[in-house]
């Protein structure tokens, strides 16, 4: 039987359990061997950048967290802050700790959903049982600050809608006890499992070069080395009074992905715990009534507030005319928004900088000259969320 | 040196010394220098510790070009690229770059934080720049999302086509005269709302309340 040298193009998606969503490859094939790679998005386009130039400033808040969906206080912060920005306001500093203590649960319930399934999809099943009862513990922190396990709603341009809950602290100190000893079972788990080892080191390796050129942030980048983190390099929410160390990789594989992510939230832990110490009392969002809605009980006595309650809810502020850009680093990378204010009462522009959008670019590098089975891994490995990515 | 200095043409702050403006701008200010004297930045913006190079169309490329390679501190990473429509002004489009400066080698402490904005205008009847697919790989998904939602050409690009939307959809979504509106349903006594009419655009007061 001759051997015919013909490549095979085959379908991956959209309707793949290890695509982590809606998304489709289209691979050309030799054998198990990769040459080509297509990554075909958008199946989950809504629009979010069009719908965010019909509604005030406030309104937006709903979006970002649906954007994307497993860091949503990260989220929300981003596009609050990227406000506040533009209004040039700065927010109390009691608000500015309680983000940060928020922002890094959100970061630890990120990675656990990640490691658990990309644990599955090497069928390691346990892991991801094991990793999502622990961020169920940090989704039931945030449905007690805010009401609501994911769409939180709880960040308003220039504060909180309100303050902590009785009890949030002990029982995040308790979380924080906990984590380090589930963490240290996990990686046993998977860093002592040979086949977790063998399906991850020196696969989907990106070159730091690489990696720069083709704009990717976060684990991504980090993982081939590259030491860029935002909280560092652009801190903002007074991440630069804390002490914390970003974790590099060294070969850009799937395996130094998962090591940087590990240690990424023992750092986040570690945050956390400074945060707490230095909890300072006080408001929680800026006294400005022009921006932010005046308290309940002030509705009944004074009909200012009324006035100001009236105006900010059915037309909004208005920022100065010009344009922003604030990003904050996200599980994913950098997440930015973008906007653009002309002066009226909604933005004439929302973009927002998504992180898996770009990092989902270099996977056909990644899998290059790699085997089928690989490009899962790669796909884990970037860690995409399609919300994000289609926006 | 050129008796044109570059902190002269700093938009709103004429004759500035160098010595005061702030550090980041400072290197900026210091890094465009080349590319300012040679006439192609032709507006430098600074809105909120973000500084903007406005750059025509023709000379864009050299621009991003020379911040990438030649520029002091230079810039490596193209984070993001989008337009913005100003309809109905005129030139109406802005396709804007995003850099920043990072350290590309593996292992090296936090690189000087730097990021810098590049941007171009756009006629309405003409909305096309030259691509930067050839400067950065980056620029292809991104510059395929821009012409897929505003509908700008990027002269040079290997493979523009639609990237969110399906291939067959008419018109560009992101243009501000593009309508939103509600899907058309077939409930009974339904009226299709607009969503964009349900709060009204208040236009800028002109004093502050």
């Amino acid at each position: 039987m001759a051997v015919t040298r013909e490549t095979l193009t085959i379908n991956m998606g959209p309707q793949h359990p290890a695509t982590h969503g809606v998304l489709r490859v289209v691979l050309d094939l030799e054998g198990e061997v990769i040459l080509g790679a297509r990554p075909i998005i958008g199946y989950l386009h809504t629009g979010f950048e069009k719908e965010m130039e019909t509604r005030t400033y406030h309104q937006n808040i709903v979006f970002p967290p649906r954007v994307e969906y497993l860091a949503t206080m990260i989220e929300e912060v981003a596009y609050v802050q990227a406000v506040e920005k533009l209004l040039g306001i700065t927010p109390p500093p009691r608000c500015q700790v309680i983000r940060v203590i928020l922002m890094e649960l959100s970061r630890i319930a990120s990675h656990l959903v990640w490691l658990g399934t990309s644990a599955i999809d090497l069928n390691i099943s346990s892991v991801f049982m094991y990793a999502f009862v622990d961020r169920e513990r940090i989704l039931d922190l945030f449905e007690q600050v805010s009401g609501q396990r994911m769409m939180h709603g709880y960040m308003r341009v220039g504060g909180l809608q309100w303050d902590l809950p009785e009890g949030f602290e002990a029982a995040v100190r308790q979380l924080m006890e906990d984590l380090p000893r589930r963490l240290d079972e996990y990686e046993r788990l998977l860093t002592d499992n040979l086949i977790w080892r063998e399906r991850t080191e020196g696969v989907a390796v990106l070159p730091a070069a690489e990696a720069v050129a083709y704009g990717c942030t976060g684990p991504v980048l980090r993982g081939s080395g590259v030491n860029y983190d935002v909280r560092k390099a652009f801190p903002y929410s007074g991440y630069e009074q804390f002490a914390f160390d970003v974790p590099l990789g060294r070969h850009g594989d799937a395996f130094d992905r998962y090591t940087v992510r590990m240690e990424e939230m023992r750092q986040s832990r570690r945050i956390i715990l400074q945060a707490l110490d230095r909890l300072p009392d006080g408001p929680v969002a800026v006294d400005d009534r022009k921006v932010v809605l005046p308290p309940r009980r002030e509705l009944v006595r004074s009909m200012e507030a009324v006035i100001h309650q009236f105006k900010l809810v059915s037309e909004g502020f208005h920022p100065p005319v010009g344009e922003v850009y604030h990003a904050v680093e996200s599980p994913r990378g950098e997440k930015g928004y973008y906007l653009v204010s002309d002066g009226s009462n909604r933005p004439v522009r929302v973009r927002i900088r998504a992180p898996s959008f770009c990092n989902l670019q270099a996977l056909p590098v990644m899998v290059f000259r790699g085997t089928f089975a690989d490009v899962v891994v790669a796909i884990a490995s970037i860690d995409i969320v399609l919300g994000d990515v289609d926006r | 040196m050129s008796d044109r200095r570059p902190e002269e043409r700093l938009d709103g702050r004429p004759g500035e010394r160098p010595d005061e403006l702030p550090p980041a701008l400072a290197r900026i200010a210091d890094a465009v220098g080349g590319a300012w004297l040679s006439g192609a930045v032709q507006e430098v913006v600074e809105f909120r510790g973000e500084t903007t190079l406005l750059v025509a169309r023709e000379r864009v490329l050299d621009v991003l070009r020379y911040l990438r390679d030649g520029a002091r501190p230079r810039f490596p990473m193209l984070t993001d690229l989008t337009a913005v429509d100003r309809f109905p002004q005129e030139p109406r489009f802005e396709v804007v770059y995003l850099l920043t400066a990072v350290d590309p080698q593996p292992g090296a402490p936090p690189a000087p934080a730097v990021r810098l904005r590049v941007k171009t205008r756009l006629p309405g009847a003409d909305p096309r720049v030259p691509s930067a697919v050839g400067l950065w790989p980056a620029a292809d998904w991104l510059e395929r999302e821009v012409y897929d939602l505003f509908g700008i050409v990027f002269e040079g690009h290997p493979d523009l086509r639609r990237i969110l939307l399906p291939d067959d959809w008419e018109g560009h979504p992101l243009r501000r005269d593009a309508p939103l509106v509600e899907e058309p349903v077939e409930f009974v006594g339904h009226v299709p709302k607009v969503p964009s009419e349900i709060i009204p655009r208040v236009p800028p007061r002109t004093r502050p309340t």
